[in-house]
């Protein structure tokens, strides 16, 4: 069995079946839609930022694959309480990890993703949501 | 999981087509991918090449490689001749009457481009209107609307087959041009392209015909389908990438003004004003894609050396066997289910998603597309955002889509909800 394969068999199917926080927020003081035109998959990302840059509440929908969703989904569970700068440097590093460019630090939870770096055809999938979540924070950066 | 139908007419495909002799043609055939058999069934998107047309290239650049219709030695007089020999090749292969009918382009795409620049842009009148279908591939679509022509798709029926009824309807508008596919890259269907031809005539409307998926599956005979344009890609039958055929009637090739500018689609150039070349080198600026016609030679020589009415029955039986696994599987939808079709089959998996599903046919060293297929609106009109699709060449088994099966039901115990 492959990496990928065990890939699916760990954290990341549980992910998919049962996402967290896959909601609407109810007043998103940030929000962002991204699109994979390759596959058709979306997904909308929205945040309530505090007035200290904290992010408060963090939420996703959409469709897509079991990578893209189980992403979003424990996306959401890591930086639920994180400040906007915490946030961009977890994009960094998460992204470093699902393209294997750089040796990973600890990254918690989210070192599930570590296979995605030797299917680069899925890399887009695993951080789709992580890019609409940047844009949400920094429009016009991307 | 064959029925005893399926296995009578197994038997008698392998006595009239021997597909393991085919598979030692094509060397790719006997490689591993992912540590495993490779089980190529992604046909639709581009075809593997058997050794004759492997050769066919490295001999080009080996012993025969010159530029054409440039030099009076013999080399480039060799490449010249093999490049005009291609012509005829392709000429025969599509029952053009003559191969001053055949224009080299890059490919199907590029084919569809050159028409809609040369014959709709370049002769527009204002709010034209080209007809295309539900189940068009994007590249009979957006050419059009860069050549500023509105895009108007005759509906698909349930099984995903053309009605035939709108056709006419829409046909009897008066469209300048109906754009349609001889088969669909997703669903496989076959359309009645001879019959939009006729009910076309009838209301003076010229037809393209997209034949990139008809040409390595059907017999091609561009004056009984009555068309005025038909084109197709090299690589989606057995041949090289870079290399397709644009054929057009000869009133329309005369009429249309060039596509690209530049060496040997010229008469004289002079900086006040230039002539042309008269077709077909008038559509082909530039030194073009020699080996890849020296290769589209051998491809086409290679698959008429075949029994086609076998390759024929051999691939509907692929077809009928594809569509017999699948359907036994719990939680598989099909899409295209009309009896005219190709061996192309579109589906989707019950809470899997498509690309999760070709990753994990992938670990297995199975080979499916998953997406839209470049048919965004066909996929609309299904209702799905995405869809995996088999699609099956004369050298797949249906041992191959035995083990396609497997993959599916593994997958689903992976993945399903």
């Amino acid at each position: 069995m492959s990496t990928l394969a065990e890939l699916y068999q760990s954290v990341i199917v549980e992910h998919d079946r049962s996402p967290r926080n896959y909601r609407a927020l109810a007043a998103p003081s940030h929000h962002a839609e991204g699109r994979n035109p390759l596959c058709g998959d979306e997904v909308s990302v929205e945040l309530r930022v505090g007035a200290g840059g904290m992010i408060e509440e963090i939420a996703f929908q959409g469709h897509g694959c079991a990578i893209s969703r189980a992403s979003a989904s424990m996306m959401t569970a890591a930086l639920q309480g994180k400040s906007v700068g915490e946030a961009r440097e977890l994009f960094d590093r998460f992204h470093a990890l699902v393209t294997g460019t750089a040796a990973e630090g600890d990254i918690g939870k989210l070192a599930v993703f570590r296979g995605v770096a030797e299917y680069p055809m899925r890399v887009k999938c695993a951080t789709l949501a992580w890019h609409a979540m940047k844009t949400a924070l920094d429009p016009g950066a991307q | 999981m064959i029925a005893p139908a399926a296995q009578a007419s197994s038997r008698l495909s392998r006595r009239a087509f021997d597909v393991d002799a085919v598979r030692r043609e094509f060397p790719i055939l006997s490689t591993l991918s992912r540590g495993q058999p490779l089980v190529y069934l992604d046909n639709a998107a581009t075809s593997q090449k058997p050794e004759d047309v492997i050769a066919a290239i490295s001999r080009y650049y080996r012993s025969e490689n010159a530029n054409i219709h440039r030099g009076v030695y013999q080399l480039s007089e060799r490449a010249t001749l093999a490049w005009e020999a291609a012509r005829r090749r392709v000429a025969h292969f599509i029952g053009a009457g003559s191969s001053d009918e055949v224009v080299f382009v890059r490919g199907t795409t590029e084919a569809i481009n050159l028409v809609a620049s040369s014959f709709v842009r370049r002769q527009r009148a204002a709010a034209d209107v080209v007809l295309v279908t539900e189940m068009e591939h994007h590249a009979n679509i957006v050419p059009w609307q860069l050549a500023g022509a509105a895009t108007r798709p005759i509906p698909i029926t349930g099984a995903g087959q053309l009605d035939l009824d709108a056709a006419e309807r829409m046909l009897a508008e008066g469209p300048r041009l109906l754009a349609v596919a001889h088969v669909s890259n997703a669903i496989g269907t076959i359309n009645p392209v001879a019959e939009l031809c006729q009910i076309a005539r009838r209301y003076g409307v010229p037809v393209l015909v997209d034949g990139a998926q008809a040409a390595p599956h059907l017999a091609i005979d561009v004056q009984a389908l009555d068309c005025d344009f038909y084109c197709f890609s090299g690589h989606k039958v057995f041949g090289p990438t870079g290399i397709g055929v644009l054929w057009a009637r000869q009133e329309h090739l005369t009429s249309m003004p060039p596509y690209q500018g530049g060496g040997d689609m010229i008469d004289e150039v002079t900086f006040e004003r230039t002539t042309f070349a008269p077709a077909p080198r008038r559509f082909e600026a530039g030194t073009p894609h020699i080996a890849g016609a020296t290769g589209l030679d051998a491809a086409l020589s290679w698959l008429e050396a075949q029994d086609r009415d076998a390759v024929a029955r051999y691939e509907e039986h692929l077809r009928d066997y594809a569509t017999e696994v699948l359907t036994e599987i719990p939680g598989v939808r099909l899409f295209g289910t009309g009896t005219e079709r190709a061996p192309v089959q579109a589906f989707v998996l019950d809470g899997v998603h498509p690309h999760d599903l070709a990753s994990l046919l992938d670990a297995d060293g199975i080979c499916v597309r998953a997406g839209h297929h470049c048919t965004q609106p066909l996929h609309r009109a299904l209702g799905v955002s995405s869809t995996a699709r088999a699609s099956f060449a004369l050298y797949n088994t249906t041992a191959e889509i035995d083990l396609l099966g497997e993959g599916l039901i593994r997958a689903r115990k992976v993945l399903g909800r």
